[in-house]
């Protein structure tokens, strides 16, 4: 946008800075010069000292300096602050101007280029006439100069040089152009800085000084305008604190001017400048709640200093430029590092100045009129002299005129004429727009969604009035489903309206068909009379007619917009629309249910449609159409009607508020058994195919933007609602039931199993499966499939093996789930058993499934179907083990063992305890001996079809013996033990489980010496008992034994009692001794003490187990007794 | 005293609306459906320090230049809008709080009516005389 007279001047919005002059550089041609020229300039980042420079010729002519008023006396001011003042200050008049000069301490010709530097300075001096304005030379010297004190002759001639151009001592410098320039040079700018600083000093102190001469009545102008320099100055010595206190007090004397009409457009033009400058340095100072007061302040004082009615719109322009200038002040602060928040943002300054923008277009249409007839008057009042204003602020017809009344009546209403002239050709739209716009781009950033969407519909509203109704549907149709997802029905009417007035002007059919929809309906908050209208309208546009313009349009647009129409009508094609309603609130409402959540399939699926119309007047549809998932059924699901009886006219056409229903049936087709069917969408078509016709689509089962809330409203509703008249429902009572499941046929066909649970591990396990079936008609194709129910855990399938025949049951390779056993047709009534066997190798529950599938024809609705049907029975049976067995080892004598000697008989005995809840029948068991047992008879199995019943025990023992082993003691495997059983009810073709058990482990141990005891198996008190020990050597080695006999008081004994003797390898020694019992009863044997010497470790104690330790001694007898017993 | 008292459901759709007639109705729907927008930052910011005692008062929303808008939000998140114009500077702090206080009870009345459905718009005479007793007030 090109600058307006509201814009801020770009001088005021600056960041001043000291003004230095650079002369005597040629930055066109030499080199040096320009690199000199870079230095200064390039890379002026934020550390180096504020300073602007310029490049000027030597002989530049400075702005002049006015005469110096001596007294105020007789002075009145003509306007508060000239407009050149500032832009003089900032880019004319020097703090400082500085001559470069080529001149080494060794030239030669040191006089003649002495004279000509000082002839220069000269020429800069006279030029600055009157000003404060300092000067400095700088020579551009090729060497680098030696410290300070060690060049006599530099110091010498620096002096004479200083003394002929006039200058202190601290305003000669030298540029050596070295190396070193950059550096040189910001030592240079540093030294510059603090001259204009000096300058700027004096300056503020010069402003000040005229304060003395002033008096409050006619010079209160100049008191704003002597505070306001100041404040500038010092902005320039970059002395913010002080230029904000300046500022304050110019402001605060700014307000307290006599305002009238004719000056009060100068006191706001100022007012905003000094609120600009103080509110841009309370951001610098980092105190943004400070400006933000400061504005508020300023708004309240100005807000109602609207002055000449005539030209209100300048008050409102002013208001608007005042908000958005402090709007991008309050943003650029928060660019450079500021936190704005939701509450405290640059949004709402633009929203504000967008308002007072719209106000002005408002005043300007009130104030400015429209006749052409009021022409810009002639000569143009707002044409000055120098083509510029000379004070800010002021009327261009009568400059510095100061007095309450205007000089001249008829030029100030020609100014004013020609004011409003002007104000007519802005473009305030576009000014309004690019406030909201920013504003929209703010409240985005500061969570405000709402506030963003409140400001594009009023973008949108604004390009309406700009006539660029694309744009403004476009915004418009943006923010809608806002307003339409939080339900603010007001809000929502509103902006359809702009909107269907916009889609009418542009001719778009589809949008106008849509947002009339929508207002038509029951989200809109139009009156009865409004919606009747817009219907009409809609059925015009249907019949392919052209609608009439909607109230409040502009005239000409309209007109155009008629004529847009026409072009449509006649166009031929393109004249069917398909409306997606889902997300809108069309007036005509949508439910489609299926009556169940599933359907047999040889039931007919059925479909109700409700239709409700919300318009004020009946409204007819052509079409009404189901699309379901299966796109076979869509055919079944169509209401048309080109028929004209009078029944389906009635049929078709909705009546405002009263609920239609359409119902529809069909026959599943039996694929889609086991799937779901869905209702994908419902098509309704308005109008016809010879107008224009219009498909509303609800996705899924219909319902709109709104419905869903209804829905709950209606759920949570404690209305019951009374029993309406047959045919009519109650529209909230219908949900929405968009899918349905396609089930088979109940299947009748009964299925029996007979079997003993539980199941014994291991053993064959029989099942009978019953197959009955109760069908009127014959089933075909009867197919069975049994054992493991799949999904049970996948160790199970291992474990179990299921087969139709026992006898096969012998390896592990079956199936645990054997599919599809033809069984064949059945004839109503008939049976089919079938015998299942199951092996289950670990114990545990398990889940078998019988499921049984056939085929029958029925019919559904004169339609033949063959139906396939099923009928699943299921068992939970439990494997336990059949019976345990447990195993030990125990010595002749019948003691635990807990290791076993080479050559030493012992016994084996297995107890088998039977845990089945059924007798079992052992058939045999065998002993399967590894290779380092040996049996000492030939074992025959006790067990043999010996029948257990539960809690019972079957034993068996067998006599054992280890052969010789090679190292001394060693664990060796015994064999296992296999026992054969069956069940005892199972039959004849059941086969026999072979239960193999591990027999454990046994430590063997070879022992040296062996001893048995050889004697009778009782002995008689006073009878000789002949003891022979057998002693046997095992070992390789020749073997002294010690042997003793102990004493005994139950016997009396001959023989050898302590002796020691020796035994060759492999060879047994007999001892014999002759007991005589002493007394009857149990006595223990005289103990028999072997000591080998040779093996110490071996005790006695392992020997005497293989002795017997005790005796039967029977009692003296009598004779005649004894024939007594053999008699008895 | 109020120019708009507005009572806004949970789900941020309006229950209830009033406005001095005089004016546009369309700008103060406006101005409090933007105004949700601060009562949502202030609810969910509150929610995060202490959700049990929480002030019902949430203050001024957001000065406009012509008016104020105060927020005030139940437990059950219903909230009241009432809008003031900002001319009016006779009204403190502790009024408002009153004015919502009052407006609160009568909602509890309204929500108390066995025949009132909650979530629908509210159609009460006792609601409506007690809107206009604050809307009139010293008006």
């Amino acid at each position: 946008m090109s600058p307006t007279q509201w814009d801020l001047p770009p001088e005021l919005c600056c960041r001043p800075m000291a003004f230095v002059a650079l002369t005597g550089l040629d930055v066109v041609y030499n080199a040096i010069h320009r690199a000199i020229w870079d230095a200064f300039c390039a890379n002026r980042r934020a550390d180096r000292v504020p300073i602007s420079f310029k490049v000027l010729p030597g002989d530049h002519e400075y702005p002049k300096c006015r005469t110096k008023r001596t007294s105020y006396e007789w002075y009145i001011p003509k306007g508060i602050l000239k407009t050149g003042w500032m832009n003089k200050h900032l880019n004319l008049v020097p703090a400082l101007v500085v001559l470069f000069y080529e001149l080494d301490w060794d030239e030669a010709q040191w006089k003649e280029k002495q004279s000509e530097c000082a002839t220069k300075v000269e020429i800069v001096r006279t030029s600055l006439q009157g000003r404060n304005t300092k000067v400095a030379v700088v020579l551009i010297q090729k060497k680098t100069p030696l410290p300070p004190g060690e060049d006599v002759v530099a110091s010498e001639r620096a002096a004479s040089l200083c003394n002929a151009c006039d200058l202190s001592g601290k305003s000669l410098f030298v540029l050596p152009h070295t190396d070193h320039l950059v550096g040189y040079i910001i030592r240079l700018e540093n030294a510059f800085y603090e001259h204009a600083q000096t300058y700027y000093y004096t300056e503020i102190r010069r402003v000040k000084s005229h304060k003395e001469f002033l008096n409050k009545t006619t010079h209160q102008l100049l008191f704003v305008r002597h505070q306001f320099k100041i404040a500038f100055f010092s902005e320039l010595k970059q002395d913010t604190q002080n230029a904000l206190k300046y500022y304050r007090t110019a402001y605060t004397l700014v307000h307290e001017l006599r305002a009238h009409e004719t000056n009060i457009l100068e006191i706001k033009t100022m007012a905003g400048f000094i609120n600009y400058k103080i509110c841009r340095l309370c951001f610098q100072h980092n105190t943004p709640l400070d400006a933000i007061a400061q504005f508020r302040k300023h708004i309240d004082l100005c807000k109602k200093k609207i002055g000449s009615a005539e030209l209100a719109f300048e008050h409102t322009a002013w208001m608007s430029k005042q908000f958005q200038s402090f709007g991008d002040l309050f943003d650029e602060a928060i660019k450079l590092g500021l936190t704005a928040i939701q509450t405290q943002n640059p949004g709402f300054y633009y929203q504000q100045g967008a308002y007072y923008a719209q106000e002005r277009k408002q005043q300007a249409v009130q104030l400015c009129g429209q006749e052409p007839s009021v022409g810009y008057p002639n000569p143009d009042p707002l044409e000055t002299p120098t083509g510029a204003l000379d004070f800010y602020g002021q009327r261009a017809w009568r400059q510095g005129h100061q007095s309450i009344d205007p000089p001249d009546p008829e030029k100030e209403k020609g100014g004013i004429r020609a004011l409003q002239v002007k104000e007519r050709e802005v473009l305030h739209s576009e000014l309004i727009i690019h406030l909201l716009s920013n504003a929209v781009a703010q409240f985005k950033k500061y969570k405000c969604p709402r506030m963003k969407s409140h400001l594009m519909v009023q973008m949108g509203e604004e390009y309406y009035h700009a006539k660029d109704y694309t744009k403004a549907l476009k915004l418009l149709d943006y923010v809608m489903c806002d307003y339409r997802t939080e339900r603010w029905w007001t809000l929502l009417t509103s902006i359809l309206s702009t909107a269907l007035k916009c889609s009418y002007l542009m001719a778009q059919v589809k949008d106008y068909i849509t947002y009339a929809l929508e207002l038509v309906g029951r989200a809109s908050t139009l009156r009865d009379e409004q919606k009747s209208r817009i219907e009409k309208n809609l059925i015009k546009v249907l019949m392919n007619e052209v609608p009439e313009a909607e109230p409040d349009c502009d005239a000409a647009a309209a007109k155009a917009a008629h004529g847009l129409w026409g072009d449509r009508v006649a166009l031929a094609g393109s004249n069917e629309f398909t409306i997606e309603v889902q997300d809108y609130v069309p007036f005509i409402q949508c439910k489609a249910k299926f009556l169940c959540p599933s359907f047999h399939v040889d039931n007919p699926v059925e479909l109700h449609v409700y239709l409700r119309a919300d318009c004020p007047h009946p409204v007819r549809f052509s079409k009404l159409c189901v699309s379901l998932s299966n796109q076979e059924y869509n055919q079944y699901c169509v209401v048309e009607g080109p028929c004209l009886e009078p029944s389906a006219q009635e049929n078709m056409c909705l009546v405002p508020g009263k609920t239609r229903k359409y119902a529809f049936k069909f026959v599943a087709r039996t694929e889609d058994v086991g799937k779901k069917v869905e209702i994908t969408g419902v098509d309704l078509m308005l109008g016809n195919e010879s107008g224009r016709c219009v498909f509303l689509n609800w996705r899924g089962g219909g319902g709109d933007a709104a419905s869903s809330h209804e829905a709950l409203q209606a759920t949570r509703s404690f209305k019951r609602r009374g029993r309406l008249p047959e045919k009519l429902v109650e529209w909230d009572m219908v949900s929405i039931q968009a899918s349905t499941m396609i089930i088979s046929r109940v299947p009748r066909m009964s299925v029996q199993l007979h079997h003993e649970p539980p199941a014994l591990n291991n053993e064959v396990y029989c099942m009978t499966v019953t197959v009955l079936s109760q069908e009127a008609t014959v089933v075909k194709d009867v197919k069975l499939t049994a054992g493991l129910k799949p999904g049970q855990d996948a160790n199970l399938t291992q474990a179990t093996h299921v087969t139709l025949s026992a006898s096969e049951m012998s390896d592990d390779s079956h199936p645990a789930l054997l599919p599809d056993i033809s069984v064949g047709d059945l004839q109503p009534g008939q049976k089919v058993e079938k015998p299942i066997y199951i092996r289950c190798v670990t114990t545990g529950s398990r889940i078998f499934l019988f499921h049984v599938s056939y085929a029958v024809n029925t019919t559904v609705e004169n339609k033949d179907l063959l139906c396939k049907c099923h009928k699943d029975e299921t068992a939970t049976i439990e494997t336990v083990i059949p019976f345990e067995v447990a195993v030990k080892f125990v010595s002749t004598k019948f003691e635990h063992l807990d290791r076993v000697y080479v050559d030493i008989p012992f016994l084996l005995m297995t107890d088998i305890l039977s845990a089945s809840p059924w007798p079992l029948h052992l058939v045999s068991s065998q002993l399967q001996l590894a290779s380092s047992m040996a049996t000492v008879d030939q074992p025959l199995s006790q067990v043999e079809q010996v029948i257990l019943e539960t809690g019972e025990c079957a034993s068996e023992c067998f006599c054992l013996r280890c052969p010789p082993i090679l190292n001394g003691t060693s664990s060796v495997a015994s064999g296992q033990y296999v026992i054969s059983w069956k069940r005892k009810s199972a039959c004849e073709n059941v086969p026999v489980v072979l239960t193999v058990v591990n027999l454990p482990h046994v430590l063997v141990e070879t022992i040296p010496l062996y001893v048995h005891a050889e004697l009778p198996s009782f002995g008689r008190v006073r009878e000789s008992l002949p003891v022979k020990y057998h002693i046997q050597n095992r070992t390789s080695l020749v073997q002294d034994v010690e042997m003793s006999v102990e004493p005994s008081d139950a016997f009396m004994f001959s023989g050898l009692k302590q002796v020691r003797l020796r035994i060759l390898p492999g060879t047994e020694q007999e001892m014999l001794y002759n007991f005589y019992p002493l007394m009857a009863g149990y006595q223990n044997l005289p103990s028999l003490n072997i000591n080998l010497l040779r093996f110490p470790g071996i005790n006695s104690q392992l020997l005497r187990r293989c002795l017997p330790s005790r005796i039967f001694v029977k009692p003296q007898g009598r004779q005649a007794d004894e024939t007594s017993i053999a008699a008895a | 005293m109020a120019v708009c008292i507005a009572v806004i459901a949970k789900e941020n759709y309006p229950l209830y609306i009033r406005s001095v007639p005089t004016e546009n109705e369309l700008k103060f729907h406006y101005t409090v459906h933007t105004s949700l927008d601060v009562v949502e930052e202030k609810i969910s910011a509150v929610g995060k320090a202490l959700v049990d005692q929480r002030e019902l008062y949430l203050g001024l929303l957001y000065p406009t230049e012509d008016y104020k808008v105060y927020g005030y939000v139940t437990n059950s998140k219903v909230k009241f809008v009432i809008v003031v114009d900002s001319s009016n500077t006779s009204l403190r702090d502790n009024e408002i709080r009153s004015m919502f206080r009052k407006l609160h009870n009568s909602f509890t009345d309204v929500m108390c009516n066995p025949f009132y459905n909650p979530g629908d718009p509210i159609q009460s005479k006792a609601f409506d005389s007690m809107v206009s007793a604050m809307m009139v007030q010293a008006c």
